[in-house]
């Protein structure tokens, strides 16, 4: 590197620090947020959390009612992720350039994709909540919704990258498009697939939570009723249900990924 | 040898085969037999879903039907009725400020915590350390967060803002981490020959080799953030276009505004996507995932 392309990486840098600053500072004040005074929160915050939400031995007793509400959220993901991913896996293979059918097909599967994928989960579950009602139906539909559209996206992307040139050999042998897709595609796009699905319904037990807080289904539910109702003791062991069943599938994912990859 | 053996009958041990004697011409591959078991379990648990569920006051048919004149209303006729257009991008705004400062300062304090995070570049316990509470952090829903830091401190931005720090901290320290851990052995151990100490290193060796990465990564953070922002304002009342739309469909029940700020979200959310996929495609971290 000469001296003139240091200078010139320096000046682009500089100028890089300045727009970043000058977004935060608008953001700061579009927002009213003030950063001395959250830094001054934060060590009293930080000693509530430590002082009040501990597990005392009372709520132990509401566990059952707890578990049984969380398992309601896994489930609720479980089902929504693997729902979701069986039609995305129709729309993914109608999206990606390798196996696409036809361009509408094509570009209508990468539509509804973004569109679902988009919005976020908060509105969908806003939107299916006025007709759905209070129940587990409309959580599940909020989560299989935004699930749809991030899967079909990572599955286009998967089959894109699944080698073309097995696709072409079974074209010569004249083999139909269910073959092609079925011995040369799925096979060699399943374990990035997989992990992709897993990959979700780690992260739908966390959103869960949020559409359960918005819809009033399993322990978002839980944890709101809690919450309004001061019982921070029982929100703690709420949160700790949440985080344990969190790095449970977390780890148990991982395992099948090394496995798989 | 003949002794040794005893004469045993030889066993083509490597050579499998079926119960029916034939011989076994699909590989006991480890890799097909754990995707079998996946997908069976998934699918036993899929079906078992629908069984736990608490269906009361469902009535599917009329809910569906109604969903689809709510969608038609909202989608083919937004309109705004309780604030102005000015409002709104106001809303907006404050949405979008939530995001950037959640993960602009997410990015920095990330940044430092990941050199003590990665591997190479810190001791084995600190980096322990850091991992384990990272991975804590990460497992508490971001709204939890936010709601308790909600109590803590009052609601308000700082609260949002605090409450978003965290799991952007939490996500971006094990993205950074991972990245530095790919930086070639032998540049460090170069620099390191040369004399250098870690501030060096640090300064000439692993940031500009992973620094396109980390820019991806935050970027795909903002994304992230944004739709958080959204679902704070929304869940916590922690303000901007969530908190309309949350009032929008759960107090006013107002169809048309409530398709209105879909709308105005799911713009911000496609121009987002699209400057990332240029990022993406500029920079070619292909490691890089959403």
């Amino acid at each position: 590197m000469n001296e003139k392309a240091i200078r010139r990486s320096r000046w682009i840098t500089t100028v890089f620090l300045i727009i970043i600053i000058g977004i935060t500072y608008l953001s700061a004040a579009i927002t009213e947020f003030n950063f001395f005074d959250s830094i001054a929160t934060l060590p009293k915050a930080l000693g509530w959390i430590f002082e009040n939400l501990w597990i005392t031995p009372e709520t132990w007793e509401r566990l059952p009612i707890i578990l049984e509400k969380l398992n309601e959220t896994i489930f609720m993901s479980i089902a929504a992720t693997t729902l979701a991913a069986i039609i995305s896996l129709f729309l993914g293979l109608m999206g990606s350039k390798t196996t696409k059918v036809n361009n509408v097909f094509s570009v209508i599967a990468r539509l509804i994709a973004s569109f679902s994928r988009n919005i976020p989960v908060v509105a969908w579950s806003l939107i299916l909540l006025i007709s759905f009602g209070q129940n587990s139906l409309t959580g599940f539909l909020a989560l299989f919704v935004g699930t749809l559209g991030f899967l079909t996206r990572a599955f286009i992307e998967s089959i894109d990258e699944a080698s073309q040139s097995a696709v072409e050999a079974l074209q010569a042998t004249g083999a139909t498009y269910a073959q092609i897709v079925n011995k040369a595609v799925i096979p060699q796009s399943l374990p990035q697939m997989l992990s992709w699905i897993l990959f979700m319904i780690e992260t739908n037990i966390r959103s869960a939570t949020l559409v359960g807080i918005l819809t009033g289904t399993g322990i978002g539910y839980t944890f709101d009723l809690y919450y309004k109702s001061l019982n921070y003791n029982a929100v703690t062991l709420v949160t700790f249900t949440i985080v344990i069943t969190v790095i449970i599938i977390e780890l148990i994912s991982n395992r099948i990924r090394k496995v798989i990859l | 040898m003949e002794a040794i053996r005893g004469g045993a009958e030889p066993k083509q041990s490597y050579i499998k085969r079926t119960r029916t004697g034939r011989i076994n011409i699909k590989a006991g591959n480890k890799v097909e037999l754990v995707t079998k078991w996946t997908i069976a379990m998934l699918s036993v648990l899929t079906v078992m879903a629908f069984f736990f569920f608490n269906y009361t006051g469902l009535q599917l048919e009329r809910a569906i039907t109604e969903t689809a004149y709510n969608l038609k209303t909202m989608f083919l006729e937004p309109s705004l009725s309780h604030f102005s257009w000015g409002e709104a991008f106001h809303q907006i705004g404050i949405t979008v400020g939530l995001g950037v400062l959640a993960t602009v300062i997410g990015a920095i304090i990330a940044l430092l915590l990941a050199f003590l995070a990665a591997e190479n570049l810190s001791k084995p316990w600190i980096s322990k350390a850091v991992r384990v509470v990272v991975a804590f952090i990460r497992a508490v829903p971001t709204v939890l967060w936010v709601l308790i830091f909600a109590i803590a401190a009052g609601l308000g931005s700082e609260a949002a803002v605090l409450g978003m720090l965290f799991h952007s901290i939490a996500y971006l320290v094990k993205a950074f981490s991972e990245s530095f851990e790919e930086v070639d052995s032998g540049i460090l151990e170069a620099m390191r020959a040369t004399g250098s100490n870690w501030w060096h290193v640090v300064t000439h060796g692993v940031l500009p080799s992973t620094f396109t990465y980390l820019l991806s990564w935050t970027f795909l953070r903002f994304e992230i953030n944004f739709g958080v922002a959204v679902a704070m304002g929304a869940a916590a009342g922690a303000g901007g276009i969530g908190f309309e739309l949350f009032m929008a469909s759960g107090f006013y029940f107002d169809l048309r505004e409530v398709g209105f700020i879909t709308y105005a979200i799911l713009v911000i959310a496609i121009i987002l996507e699209i400057v990332s996929t240029r990022l993406k495609n500029r920079y070619f971290p292909a490691a890089v995932r959403n």
